[in-house]
């Protein structure tokens, strides 16, 4: 793609006017991508509620084993992460480079840790059996302790099903937000960003508060229902 | 529509064609037009071979009893025919090719918003497509293009790698969508307001519309199909306390949309032609225009009319029928607005045109029949039968298909700078024509004496209408490779265009055939409506 020159320094591509129409129509593309995100997770929770329904009882018992704690810990992590999200852009447009790359990497920090938590909580469940669909094999007479004199609903694999998915795809979500905020930050380091340009910077920023958001639904959906 | 370019219309040597050159400089370009005729090719291809498995199902159902195939094979072709023409011709053909060329064209822009998304959606087409054909290698899926539960998750590796192909072929249909509405909000030139843009272009908008609400649902939709095959997730399965029911709605909620964004593109492309070939300002604009957000709206509340005999709640069907036949009343506004515009109009019967007026007559029967189908009382009776076969071929061929014809041969010699021979076009349009309602009338014939549909055997009183529809799909055949012949004699021999051989109003006229580079000289600026004619 050829580019021209502008003022600012900043090449805009050939078949904008200016660095700011670019700008507006790179953020309106982010927002449609958003709602394509959010559609997509729609219709996981879309399922959620349907099933929710129709066996509330999966979800009481499901719930049990999972640790508010950790869920809650997590929660903690990304509000902080979305948090030094938005400074990594305030000072990408502020052109403070280093405060900008520090800011980032502690959101990348927090991706890691938010995943290492993840890893913990999925192995714990691994080692049960308790896994989704007609891959659980949870022996009974372990499950004891998580849900005392509790039945234990024949369906139960269902409420793992529900809990890899959704918390499967979030985490891929995570992954790929913290590949995509490593690729700002390298620009970020190379200077690239002040404040004629920031979009990358900002995009991402926007998917990773929504990677956010969808947490903060998960977290009371699958750990506290019961 | 005047414009600030017509100096372009000079004849220049320089064009998208040759502005570079090799295979390496199309695989990697990020111009629009490029694009748009990357996008042909593939979708020709798929087309041809989607085309092949058809003329497989029509020769085995020419007689009763096993003709050329097992039951297997027969369900199989069936599955890829379906499967292939959907997700690999009809959805991405009208826009991802003709408004992937035309739509920034029209507009007055350089460019669409995002060209590296633009070329990203081509290799997503591709990479789609060949992770659901390696499901070949793993013995074929047989489940038909619906993928319906719970036969769907009977853990067959090939219907996995299907439905893989299909999602990830979704992504194209996905970042086309973003990438039009992005273009057409934010690179029209200056002056181009939005009531002054083509047809064409709000056609593609509303279709972009329901690409990135409704494709990310179909997307979560074949993910947990997949899930569904490899861990038993149970959603969809009654035997884990899934319900298959809910799938159907899952797949329907995109795949109703999804009909329109076959059919939105082509309405649009059915606009241009009837203007430009009745030489005459298109009657009411602004009810096209608004018809069209209006259908796209609608479409999303209308799924449930696929599923009147699937068990779910009689009020439901209710609503869906009544919300279903509404949808009847933006796409007649479009058909009488059209007749309008024919009305008195100095009307030119080349090639295109005679495929905008086959379509007007084609598509009505397939709209009205949907409204047949509408009706619960009638559709107990029609559902899963031929009849609803020869509803949606009238709707996706007798509509989109000829909308692609006529907009490839009213765009080809702006696309390539060659006329094409209108003789040998206007023979694809008469076999194809032809050839179309001899296979597909009989079938509702047979759909209301009881023939059911996917099946690979009838009984013997049904053979009589299914010889002539198996002629008929050789006559389809006929024309399509008449139509190619049209299509490369133009590509070898064709005259020299010029500019605007049709003497059109839209922008994209007032440049040279084939386009430059960045397509117009200079900056074109608008200042009356797209259809000046009179
Ligand atoms: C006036 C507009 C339309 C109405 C009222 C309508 C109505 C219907 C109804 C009620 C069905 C379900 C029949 C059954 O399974 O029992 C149906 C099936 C279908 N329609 Fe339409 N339709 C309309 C336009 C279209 C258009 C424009 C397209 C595509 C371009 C289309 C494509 C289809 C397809 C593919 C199916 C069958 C899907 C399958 O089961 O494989 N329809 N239509
Ligand atoms: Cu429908």
């Amino acid at each position: 793609m050829s580019t021209a020159k502008t003022g600012s320094g900043y090449h805009h591509a050939h078949h904008f006017d200016s660095a700011e129409h670019e700008y507006v129509s790179a953020k309106q593309g982010v927002w449609l991508f958003l709602c394509t995100e959010i559609l997509m997770f729609g219709g996981l929770f879309v399922g959620y509620a349907i099933f929710h329904h129709i066996y509330p009882e999966i979800f009481k018992v499901g719930s049990k084993f999972t640790d508010w704690r950790l869920g809650a810990a997590n929660t903690v992590v990304l509000l902080t992460s979305s948090f030094t999200m938005a400074l990594g852009i305030y000072y990408s447009q502020k052109r403070e480079q280093s405060k900008a790359v520090a800011m980032l990497a502690i959101t990348i920090l927090c991706g890691f840790i938010f995943m290492g938590i993840k890893y913990i909580e999925y192995s714990h469940k691994i080692h049960l059996g308790l896994l989704p669909g007609t891959w659980y094999s949870a022996d009974p007479a372990s499950l004891v302790k998580y849900v005392g004199d509790m039945e234990i609903p024949s369906n139960l694999p269902m409420y793992f099903s529900f809990y890899y998915m959704m918390t499967g795809i979030h985490g891929i979500h995570v992954l790929v937000g913290m590949g995509l905020i490593a690729w700002v930050m390298i620009r970020a380091m190379k200077g690239e960003f002040g404040p004629h340009y920031y979009t990358p910077v900002e995009g991402v920023g926007l998917f990773w508060h929504l990677v956010d958001l969808v947490w903060i639904y998960l977290f009371p959906l699958l750990y506290l229902v019961s | 529509m005047a414009s600030a370019s017509t100096a372009s219309a000079a004849h220049t040597d320089h064009n998208y064609l040759n502005h570079e050159k090799g295979l390496w400089s199309w695989l990697t370009t990020l111009d629009h037009k490029r694009i748009g005729i990357m996008y042909f090719i593939t979708v020709a291809l798929f087309f041809l071979v989607g085309g092949i498995f058809a003329l497989l199902i029509r020769t085995e159902l020419f007689s009763s009893g096993q003709t050329i195939m097992t039951a297997e094979d027969y369900t199989r072709s069936m599955t890829y025919h379906g499967a292939i023409m959907v997700f690999f011709v009809i959805i991405p053909g009208i826009p991802a090719f003709l408004g992937n060329f035309f739509l920034p064209m029209q507009i007055g822009a350089k460019d669409v918003a995002f060209p590296r998304l633009n070329l990203a959606s081509w290799y997503c087409l591709i990479g789609g497509a060949a992770v659901a054909l390696t499901s070949l290698a793993f013995g074929g899926a047989d489940t038909g293009w619906t993928f319906y539960t719970p036969y769907s998750i009977s853990m067959k590796p090939a219907v996995i790698w299907m439905v893989m192909g299909a999602f990830i072929a979704g992504f194209s249909s996905i970042l086309t969508g973003l990438n039009f509405v992005v273009t057409t909000h934010k690179l029209r030139a200056p002056g181009m307001t939005m009531n002054r843009i083509p047809l064409f272009v709000w056609a593609l908008y509303s279709t972009a519309i329901i690409q990135v609400l409704a494709t990310p649902v179909l997307a979560i939709t074949l993910l947990l199909l997949a899930a569904e095959n490899i861990f038993g997730i149970g959603f969809f399965d009654p035997a884990l306390g899934g319900d298959p029911v809910l799938f159907q709605h899952f797949f329907w909620f995109y795949s109703h949309p999804a009909v329109y964004i076959m059919i939105l593109p082509a309405f649009g492309v059915i606009s241009e032609l009837i203007t430009a070939f009745s030489r005459k300002t298109i009657f009411g604009y602004t009810a096209i225009a608004y018809s069209s957000l209006a259908i796209a709206a609608v479409s999303f509340f209308v799924w449930g009319h696929h599923m009147f005999v699937s068990g779910q709640s009689e009020w439901a069907g209710v609503v869906f029928s009544f919300l279903t036949m509404l949808v009847g009343v933006p796409t007649a506004i479009k058909l009488f607005n059209w007749m309008a515009t024919l009305y008195k109009g100095s009307i030119n019967l080349s090639a295109p045109m005679l495929y905008a007026l086959g379509f007007m007559f084609l598509f009505t029967i397939g709209g009205v029949t949907g409204i047949f189908l509408a009706t619960i009382a009638t559709d107990v009776h029609f559902h899963d039968t031929y009849f609803v076969v020869a509803h949606f071929h009238y709707v996706m061929v007798g509509g989109t298909l000829m909308a692609i014809m006529g907009g490839i041969f009213y765009w080809f010699p702006k696309m390539f700078g060659k006329l094409v021979n209108d003789t040998i076009a206007r023979w694809s349009f008469f076999f194809i024509f032809m050839g179309f309602n001899v296979t597909f009338f009989p079938q509702f014939v047979l759909g209301s004496m009881g023939m059911p549909r996917r099946y690979f055997d009838y009984l013997p009183e049904y053979e009589f209408l299914n010889q002539i529809s198996t002629i008929g799909a050789y006559m389809i055949g006929i024309g399509f490779v008449i139509g190619t012949i049209a299509v490369i004699q133009g590509l070898l021999n064709g005259k020299p265009a010029g500019p605007n051989p049709w003497g059109a109003k839209t922008l994209e006229w007032t440049t040279a055939s084939p386009p430059p580079h960045e397509n117009f000289i200079q900056q074109p600026i608008v200042t009356a409506g797209p259809y000046e004619y009179r």
